[in-house]
C-alpha cells in the first residue's frame, strides 16, 4: 500500500565570514597556504592562552542577522561545545550554545505556489576546525594529518526551521540565502573552497499527521545540486523503508556524489554529549540599539529590494529584473548603462543575452569585463542613430567585450558603418533581383515571406551593412515598378 | 548518588579508560566531592540569577587585524609525530 507522505526538511549552514583574522587571534584566514603556516598558540589551544573575539566576526553576525530578517539578541555568550576529535587541538570548539546571536528570521522563496517563507531558528557565531587527511586509503590508514590553518576561522552557522517541504524548496533557500550572504559582503560563500557548506536534516511522515518522524541528517553536500539530489534519494529511501514496515533510525549519512546514494555513517553506540558550558574565557556581550542602528545603516539594498526597485524604476518584466539582480556586480553593471542610456529594456536584453553569454563562455567575473557600461550605452546610441545595425551591433558588441574598445573605435576601424545611401543600396538591390527572378515572382504573387530572403540577399552582398529598413522599402518600390 | 555506570559514562567523556577496581575507587571519591558541594544546596538562593562569569566584563574585542603567525617549525615543535608540516596523529573514526 503507497501512502502519501510530508516531507520535512532543515537546513544547517556554516558560512565562513570574510575577515581578514581569525575569531579569536590574529592570524591570517587565506586560503591557500601551505599546511600550518597560519597557527598561533591561541588556536592551536595550547595551555595558558587567551582568545579574544574579533569585532568585525560580531559586526559580520548582526549584518547577516539584519538581511535575514532575525531578531538580534541584546545578550548573548559563547559556549565550549566538548568533543575529541583532532580537528579540534582544544579537545573543544568555542561556538555559542543556548543565547545566539540572532533568532528568530525567515527568508522568502519562490515556489510554483507562489512566496513561501522559511523559518529561520537562529544565527550563531563559532569557530571551524582543522582539516584532516587520512594517510593511504580510509579503511587501511593507521593516522591522520592535521592542517590546523582553518582552525579558529570565523563562521556563523545559519539554522533554519523545518518549513522546507520539497528537495527544490531546499535548493532555492540555499540559492536565496547565498544571494543574499554575498549582497551584504559577509561571506564569499564559495564552496569549493569550502567557504559555504550545507547539513541537511531530513524526515518524512504520513499526511495529516502532526508528528515528526524519525529524521537523518545528511552530511558532505558539496554543491546545491548535491543538496538537492541527496534529499531526493534520502526522501525515496526512507519511504522504501516505511513502506517494506521499517523504521527509520536516527542517523548521520554522508553522501556520496559518484555513487549518487547517502550511506550511513554508523550511528554512534550513545548520542553525542557535549557537555555545553560558558567559555569563560570570553566575556559576554551585549549589543545595544546603537550598534544594531549603525550596522543597520550600513546594510545594502538586498536582492528583493532590488529586484523590485528595478521593475518598479525601470519599468522592466519580473523575469528581467530577477536575471539582472542575480548578483549585485551584475545590477551595478546594469544601472551604471542605464545611467548613460535611458532605454532600461534595451540595455537589459543586451546584457542578459549576449553579455551574459560571453561571460559564461569566456568564464569571467564581471568586475573582469573590460568593456565599460559607457560604451554599451554608446553602443545603443549608434544604433539609435542609424550608424550601426542591429546585426552589426552583434558584432561590435563582441569586440568591445574581448578588447574594451570604444564602439566608435571599432565602427571605424573595421568600416563597419551602416550603407544608408540610397543610391549605393539601390544599385545592390537591382543586382539581386536580376539574380534572383523566381523570388522577385513570388514577391509580386503576395509572398511575403519572399521579401525576407531578397532582404538577406543585400545583406549578404553588403556583409549586413545595409540599412535593412531602407533596402526593404526600395526593394518593395522596385519589385512594384517592374 | 553516583552509580558505577555514571562513573563509566564520565570516563567516556573524557576519553579515558578505567580498570573494574578504579572505577569502584572514583565512584567513591566522586561521591565524597559531590556530599561536600551539596552543602551549598543549603543556601537559599530564591531569586537569584545563576552566575556565568565569574568577572564582570562585556565586550572585550580586537580589531580585525592579521599579525604573523607562529613559524612552522615552532607550531610543529610539540607535535608527537610531524609529516610534511602537519600534525601526524593516530588515526580516529568520526
Amino acid at each position: 500500500m503507497s501512502r502519501e507522505y510530508e516531507i520535512v526538511i532543515g537546513l544547517e549552514v556554516h558560512a565562513q565570514l570574510a575577515t581578514e583574522s581569525k575569531i579569536f587571534c590574529n592570524c591570517s584566514t587565506q586560503f591557500g597556504a601551505e599546511p600550518n603556516q597560519h597557527t598561533c598558540p591561541i588556536c592551536l589551544g595550547l595551555p595558558g592562552t587567551l582568545p579574544v573575539l574579533n569585532k568585525k566576526v560580531v559586526d559580520y553576525a548582526i549584518m547577516a542577522g539584519l538581511a535575514l530578517n532575525c531578531t538580534i539578541n541584546g545578550y548573548s555568550k559563547f559556549d565550549r561545545k566538548n568533543y575529541f576529535y583532532p580537528d579540534l587541538p582544544k579537545a573543544y570548539q568555542i561556538s555559542q550554545n543556548d543565547f545566539p546571536i540572532c533568532s528568530d528570521g525567515f527568508i522568502e522563496i519562490d515556489t510554483e505556489e507562489g512566496v513561501k517563507r522559511i523559518g529561520i531558528n537562529r544565527i550563531h557565531m563559532e569557530e571551524d576546525a582543522g582539516k584532516l587527511v587520512h594517510e593511504g586509503s580510509i579503511d587501511q590508514a593507521t593516522a591522520s594529518l592535521v592542517d590546523y590553518n582553518r582552525t579558529g576561522i570565523p563562521l556563523i552557522e545559519i539554522v533554519s526551521e523545518p518549513d522546507i517541504r520539497t528537495p527544490a524548496e531546499a535548493r532555492a533557500y540555499l540559492t536565496q540565502l547565498k544571494q543574499i550572504l554575498e549582497y551584504i559582503g559577509v561571506s564569499d560563500c564559495n564552496m569549493e573552497e569550502g567557504s559555504l557548506r550545507c547539513d541537511a536534516n531530513v524526515s518524512i511522515r504520513p499526511l495529516g499527521q502532526k508528528e515528526f518522524g524519525t529524521k537523518t541528517e545528511l552530511k558532505n553536500m558539496n554543491s546545491f545540486r548535491a543538496v538537492e539530489r541527496a534529499l531526493e534519494y534520502e526522501v525515496e529511501r526512507q519511504k522504501k523503508v516505511l513502506e517494506e514496515g521499517g523504521e527509520v533510525i536516527q542517523e548521520t549519512r554522508t553522501w556520496d556524489d559518484s555513487l549518487n546514494k547517502t550511506i550511513s555513517m554508523r550511528s554512534k553506540e550513545e548520542a553525542a554529549d557535549y557537555r555545553y558550558f560558558p567559555d569563560p574565557d570570553l566575556p559576554p556581550l551585549q549589543v545595544d540599539k546603537e550598534w544594531v542602528e549603525r550596522i543597520l545603516a550600513s546594510l545594502p539594498e538586498l536582492p528583493r529590494e532590488k529586484q523590485e526597485r528595478f521593475v518598479r524604476e525601470y519599468a522592466l518584466p519580473e523575469y528581467d529584473a530577477g536575471v539582472l539582480t542575480d548578483s549585485r556586480p551584475l545590477a551595478d553593471y546594469f544601472e551604471a548603462c542605464v545611467a548613460e542610456y535611458s532605454d532600461a529594456k534595451a540595455v537589459s536584453n543586451w546584457i542578459m543575452g549576449d553579455f551574459l553569454r560571453l561571460l559564461r563562455e569566456e568564464n569571467l567575473e564581471i568586475e573582469e569585463v573590460k568593456m565599460a557600461p559607457a560604451n554599451l550605452a554608446r553602443m545603443l546610441q549608434l544604433m539609435d542613430k542609424g550608424v550601426i545595425s542591429s546585426k552589426i551591433a552583434k558584432t561590435v558588441f563582441e569586440e568591445m567585450f574581448k578588447t574594451g574598445k570604444d564602439p566608435e573605435k571599432i565602427v571605424e576601424e573595421k568600416g563597419l558603418v551602416q550603407i544608408s545611401d540610397a543610391s549605393q543600396l539601390e544599385e545592390i538591390v537591382l543586382k539581386v533581383i536580376e539574380a534572383n527572378p523566381s523570388a522577385v515572382e513570388d514577391v509580386k504573387n503576395g509572398k511575403d515571406r519572399a521579401i525576407g530572403f531578397l532582404v538577406g540577399q543585400v545583406m549578404k552582398e553588403t556583409r549586413g551593412k545595409a540599412n535593412p529598413g531602407m533596402v526593404n522599402q526600395i526593394l518593395k518600390d522596385k519589385i512594384n515598378s517592374l | 548518588m553516583l552509580a558505577r555506570k555514571d562513573v563509566e559514562k564520565l570516563a567516556n567523556a573524557a576519553s579515558i579508560k578505567l580498570s573494574e577496581s578504579e572505577a569502584g575507587k572514583f565512584a567513591g571519591q566522586i561521591n565524597e566531592l559531590l556530599e561536600y558541594v551539596e552543602k551549598i544546596n543549603e543556601v537559599d538562593t530564591e531569586g537569584v540569577k545563576p552566575t556565568l562569569y565569574p568577572v564582570s566584563l562585556e565586550n572585550v574585542f580586537r580589531e580585525d587585524k592579521v599579525e604573523p603567525s607562529l613559524e612552522r617549525d615552532r607550531a610543529l615543535a610539540n607535535a608527537p609525530e610531524e609529516r610534511d608540516g602537519q600534525f601526524r596523529v593516530p588515526k580516529i573514526m568520526g
